[in-house]
């Protein structure tokens, strides 16, 4: 089962490899691992997803908040949240004709195309996984030349912040 | 005040109460010892930088205070790695301090650079690059902050030869440590855990209680001990928890384990109730987790809460300091009296007793370590601090001299690391000048760090080692004998003269090969003031050169293999 953990995380040097070596020194797989800036300037947010059980997530989670850069660590699965997967499939087009139905492909999905070069064009698709796992099937028959998918980012609906202590 | 980055590495060390470090200079390190002899700080000079983490670990567990290793760049850090992850298992509270080569050199394969916090990362509690002589005051405030506060462990510091050199004007860090993350350890509300095990303990019959390091290292002795009368239950300890809980106790159950005592490892499997206090379920304490107290329910208190629930899930989990649990949960239970049990317990322990090596009162019995160790304990009466390195030695150290006080066994449980004795007592003895420190090392081992004796002498240094000369890997040279056909493949030592070696650099030394030879030995270097060295040659093999109880891997804590003379008793 896929479990989704938000790790608040001091933005120094050598935090990312401190997270990535403790999955790899417990043993623990990690799905996918997004980092990036958050509302406050010293702190990142790391969504890190992994296959695992709800125990064997928690573990994840204690050891994680052991780390001395880890601000603050919460396995979110279980909270009504919204998550995203942003993707940028490069499609192959080699006439018109495919390039129009591919358009409207993308249309239904509410993707966009933003860029569209002579034999091939860029899609970009933001959604659930599963939407845009959906999306990913649809063209493969057309022949994706490369894609890029930024793993998952959620964030919990409402007030329930996860913040930690900052100060 | 104007400092150099040197001047604020002793500066700092001397404001975090540090009176002596444990190191060796080189190229990258030595522009901070330049300034050494302006801050009135001991500097011991060991032989080998492993020599140095050991050291500076064995200090912290004989003081409690933080021990300090400084080493060079590229090998001097490298050679530190093995003390390291000695101090990372057994939760033991040092700062490394490591030179690296200058800021702008890293990262092109400089003369002696290594990633040392790269290498050292899953191996510290944290460690530390300085790339800003301005953030050095506060990194090594941190850094002992860090080693001795939540669960203790080692930190490093790698210090760029440029941020040694340059100036900056030193203004001393504030108290508090601006750690955000640091903060949630340790935060969760136990009260309702605390309730909960409350009933657990009032309604079981057949509790043990498992002491572990974190009894002493909470300070919790004397609650663990109101706890134990209270509720009137045996305390069985891990290697690392003795001293936790007196051996001279009456409710003292022995030592837990792979070759702990027998009554402890069969109460264990009969319990009704595991009440775990600050230990961690290693797998030398638990043998076949599967069929590990089968009908124990468990309770286990931890102020890590990375261990609830990381090999045996269990009942009640309390994530806490270990004394603030206890004095929480003694107004909750019932004061007991469990007569049924402590009978059942009590011929246990006599059973224990019938076979023991030490009770075979045989005119010619040969000498084994058991008896040394036990002739040890007499003559110093139970008081002296021991530290051992590791092997059959460890686990008879541990069976025969019966530790009353804490932090009177210094041994290397976690990592199982061969070298560690001599150095780690070596730090010990210079942590508590007065105590009587036998260090307690096999052949094997005192040949990984022999060097050491040299600081030894350097440092005047009165240690009594009592060395356990059997001519084998001892431990390795048991598991043949008994798993794998006697086939004693590479465990044969072509020892050297150890009298001789001791002599050479200077120690007193004595050759014991029978028991009066060894009590006279032993009397004599007792009464030496300097250091000194008995090479107790005692039995290779077999029976008494094996170490008795013990639970072969794989198998259940019952299914322990148990002394087999000069009676049958209890086979299993």
């Amino acid at each position: 089962m896929k479990r989704t953990l938000i790790a608040r995380v001091e933005d120094r040097p050598g935090v990312l490899n401190r997270v990535a070596s403790l999955f790899r020194r417990r043993a623990f797989n990690i799905e996918s691992l997004t980092v990036g800036h958050t509302e406050e300037p010293d702190v990142s947010r790391m969504t890190i997803v992994v296959d695992s059980t709800q125990s064997g997530a928690e573990k994840v989670a204690q050891n994680l908040q052991k780390l001395v850069n880890v601000i603050r660590v919460e396995d979110i699965s279980d909270m009504p949240a919204v998550t995203r997967d942003v993707a940028l499939i490069k499609v192959e087009t080699p006439d018109n004709r495919t390039r129009a139905e591919l358009m409207q492909i993308v249309d239904t999905f509410r993707a966009r195309v933003v860029d569209v070069g002579v034999e091939t064009l860029i899609v970009e698709a933001t959604g659930t996984e599963e939407k845009v796992d959906g999306l990913v099937d649809v063209l493969r028959p057309f022949g994706i030349v490369e894609m890029v998918r930024t793993g998952r980012v959620a964030m919990v609906r409402g007030k329930n912040v996860n913040k930690g202590e900052s100060k | 005040m104007i400092l150099t980055g040197a001047q604020i590495v002793w500066e700092m060390l001397h404001r975090e109460g540090v009176e002596v470090v444990f190191g060796i200079p080189g190229g990258a390190i030595m522009h901070t010892y330049h300034p050494l002899s302006e801050y009135g700080i001991r500097h011991v000079l060991v032989r080998h930088e492993q020599g140095a983490a050991h050291a500076a670990d064995g200090y912290a567990r004989a003081s409690g205070k933080v021990g300090v290793a400084i080493a060079t760049s590229g090998p001097g850090a490298t050679n530190l790695v093995t003390g390291i992850a000695t101090a990372m298992m057994d939760s033991s509270p040092i700062v490394c301090i490591t030179g690296q080569v200058a800021s702008s050199l890293i990262g092109t394969d400089a003369f002696q650079e290594t990633d040392i916090t790269g290498i050292t990362l899953p191996i510290t509690k944290h460690n530390y690059l300085v790339t800003d002589v301005d953030d050095l005051a506060s990194v090594i405030h941190e850094a002992f902050y860090l080693a001795c506060h939540g669960r203790p462990g080692p930190v490093l510091i790698d210090l760029p030869k440029d941020v040694q050199q340059a100036e900056t004007e030193f203004v001393p860090p504030t108290e508090e440590v601006r750690l955000p993350g640091h903060a949630y350890i340790g935060v969760s509300d136990p009260t309702d855990a605390i309730a909960r095990a409350a009933e657990l303990i009032d309604s079981c019959e057949r509790p043990v209680i498992l002491a572990g390091h974190g009894v002493s290292m909470a300070e919790a002795e004397t609650a663990l001990r109101q706890f134990a009368e209270r509720i009137d239950s045996p305390v069985a300890v891990t290697l690392l928890g003795k001293g936790g809980f007196p051996a001279s106790h009456p409710l003292y159950l022995g030592m837990m384990g792979m070759h702990g005592d027998a009554q402890a490892n069969r109460a264990i499997q009969e319990a009704d109730l595991l009440i775990a206090l600050g230990m961690r379920f290693d797998d030398r304490v638990t043998g076949d987790l599967s069929r590990y107290a089968p009908h124990a329910r468990k309770i286990h208190v931890d102020l890590d809460a990375a261990e609830l629930n990381k090999l045996i899930s269990v009942d009640v989990a309390v994530h806490a300091d270990l004394q603030r649990a206890l004095l929480d949960l003694l107004p909750l239970v019932d004061k007991r009296d469990r007569k049924e049990w402590h009978e059942v317990v009590s011929e246990w322990w006599e059973e224990s007793r019938a076979v023991d090596v030490i009770n075979q009162h045989d005119e010619d019995a040969k000498l084994t370590m058991p008896h040394v160790i036990d002739a040890i304990r007499r003559s110093t009466h139970g008081e002296a601090i021991v530290v051992t390195d590791v092997g059959q030695h460890q686990m008879w150290a541990a069976q025969y001299y019966r530790f009353d006080r804490p932090n009177a066994f210094i041994t290397s449980g976690g990592l199982g690391t061969m070298g560690f004795g001599l150095p780690a007592a070596l730090g010990a003895q210079i942590a508590r000048p007065d105590a009587e420190v036998w260090a307690m090392v096999g052949d094997g081992g005192l040949q990984m760090t022999v060097q050491e004796l040299a600081t030894v002498v350097q440092e005047q240094l009165p240690i009594k080692i009592a060395l356990c000369d059997n001519g084998y890997l001892g431990m390795v040279r048991q598991w043949q004998e008994m798993f794998y056909d006697k086939n004693y493949e590479s465990t044969r030592l072509v020892n050297p003269d150890f009298v001789k070696l001791a002599e050479a650099y200077g120690i007193r030394a004595w050759r014991a090969g029978d028991h009066d030879q060894a009590a006279s030995a032993i009397d004599q270097a007792r009464a030496h003031r300097g250091p000194a060295l008995i090479d107790f040659q005692v039995v290779k093999e077999g029976e008494g050169g094996n170490v008795y109880p013990m639970v072969p891997a794989g198998a259940a804590l019952h299914e322990m293999i148990r002394r087999p003379y000069p009676t049958k008793v209890g086979e299993r």
